[in-house]
């Protein structure tokens, strides 16, 4: 039997039916695996939090390997050993403040309400880290990642993620030897938080000047290095009060 | 080759030289500019469009017979889409790492016009295996180009293949450094990888003259 794919209700029920399929499937598929898929993001949050606080399993050079998935959670809870939430003067403990969702806070801030601002303290070898959840914005996409500073607003170690940055360009902010330049920069200029700016053309390549609030910047990735320092800024201006508390002076 | 006849092999070789989708079709250019900077993202994306076009071709290939001629473009288009959402969900549940890997290109396989342009030149009007060599051969014409491209862009641009520092240090100053050479940043930005194709455009026609246009 042939069938007349020219006529207009073949062309209309044939494209009802795809849509029901199509979207039975994918919805299907979605709900089905959301769990593990929320699962492997809190995990993947626990591997990005030690990993800017120099716990990881690097090796050599150029590598960034995460603690593995089966063991994160039992480092954790090793070397976090404060969550805080900070909301305006109150701050509270908790220790699910790692699962705070900074986009969903930003927008509550822009509504007017006050932004829950998560810090984790982590605690190895005797030093402490206090480590700052950041987001902002790259090229194409969101960029995120986590800052960990010691009590003297020194840069103890970092780590970057991103959406959608361009492979080989933008997307090297996750390489090694850009995040490991950020470390022993101090995040103040002066007294001021002044984060740390991604610079070009700071005669700088090797990173010796650890004084400057700067780093030294990605060919060929300008718009995704100024997102980098701008949400480095942004974020630790956020947490400056709190900050003022624990620095030693 | 007892499994392929002779009419069959040629659709996997034609497109590896003289009808290859980008240098002679001029299909996928957006994506041999955007990731082509380092080998490794152009080794990634050829291995994803080899799996998404071969698979999709023979998809589209089975439904070809039932696809409305008005809505085809919508049809093949929810279909790549599909396909790529279910991998991607699929990979984050059990690869996560793969996944992360990958995430970028998702959007880049499905707006990639080689794959909307086999679909709608071969697999509507072929059978699902012919489409299915169609498909495999398409991509890996597409992929040789990425390679040769990422291949020069990455040694020129940064010193380095794979990732890894051929060339010596650029700011040590050592290796072939030490006599004077510097990478040249403006292979890493995307114009590059037009003069790259370009050049291999002008090899491949002066090496094969039946293939310039006569106007």
């Amino acid at each position: 039997m042939a069938i007349n794919t020219e006529k207009n209700s073949y062309t209309v029920i044939f494209a009802s039916v795809m849509v029901v399929v199509v979207g039975t499937v994918l919805a299907f598929l979605a709900s089905s695996l959301s769990e593990k898929i929320k699962e492997n993001e809190r995990l993947e949050k626990q591997q990005n939090i030690l990993y800017a606080m120099g716990i990881n399993k690097n090796e050599g050079e150029g590598s960034v390997s995460f603690i593995p998935t089966e063991e994160v959670a039992g480092e954790f809870s090793k070397y976090i050993k404060e969550q805080l939430i900070i909301e305006g003067d109150k701050i509270t403990k908790d220790d699910q403040a790692y699962l705070i969702d900074l986009k969903k806070q930003a927008t509550a801030a822009k509504n007017g309400e006050t932004r829950k601002l998560p810090l984790f303290i982590g605690d190895k070898d005797g030093s402490k880290f206090y480590i700052i959840p950041m987001r902002g914005k790259g090229l194409w996409d969101a960029i995120w990642g986590f800052v960990a500073l010691d009590d003297r607003m020194v840069v103890q170690g970092v780590y970057f993620d991103h959406a959608a940055e361009t492979p080989g360009l933008g997307a090297n902010i996750k390489q090694r030897y850009f995040m490991d330049d950020f470390s022993g920069e101090s995040i103040l200029a002066g007294t001021k938080y002044a984060g740390i700016a991604v610079a070009k053309g700071n005669n700088d390549p090797l990173n010796q000047t650890k004084d400057d609030n700067e780093v030294d910047a990605l060919a060929g990735a300008t718009i995704t290095g100024n997102g980098v320092s701008a949400m480095i800024s942004e974020s630790v201006t956020m947490y400056k009060d709190y900050l003022e508390t624990i620095r030693v002076k | 080759m007892a499994l392929l006849t002779k009419k069959d092999a040629s659709l996997i070789l034609d497109p590896l030289a003289d009808n290859n989708p980008i240098t002679i079709q001029v299909l996928g250019i957006c994506s041999a500019l955007a990731i082509t900077a380092e080998l490794q993202a152009s080794v990634v994306m050829a291995i994803s469009v080899l799996f998404v076009l071969g698979i999709g071709n023979v998809v589209i290939s089975l439904m070809r017979n039932i696809i409305p001629s008005k809505i085809r473009i919508i049809v093949q288009l929810i279909v790549v889409a599909t396909l790529v959402i279910i991998v991607d969900q699929v990979l984050k549940a059990f690869a996560y790492e793969l996944s992360k890997t990958l995430s970028v290109f998702v959007g880049l396989i499905i707006t990639n016009c080689i794959i909307m342009g086999r679909f709608e030149a071969f697999a509507l009007a072929n059978g699902p295996w012919r489409s299915f060599l169609d498909g495999i051969g398409n991509s890996l014409g597409y992929g040789i180009i990425l390679i040769i491209v990422g291949f020069f862009r990455e040694l020129l641009g940064s010193g380095t293949l794979f990732g890894f520092p051929v060339l010596g240090n650029p700011i040590s100053k050592t290796g072939l450094y030490a006599t004077g050479y510097e990478n040249n940043g403006f292979m890493i930005i995307p114009p590059a990888a037009l003069i790259v194709v370009g050049i291999i455009i002008w090899i491949q026609r002066s090496r094969n003259t039946a293939l310039i246009e006569d106007n």
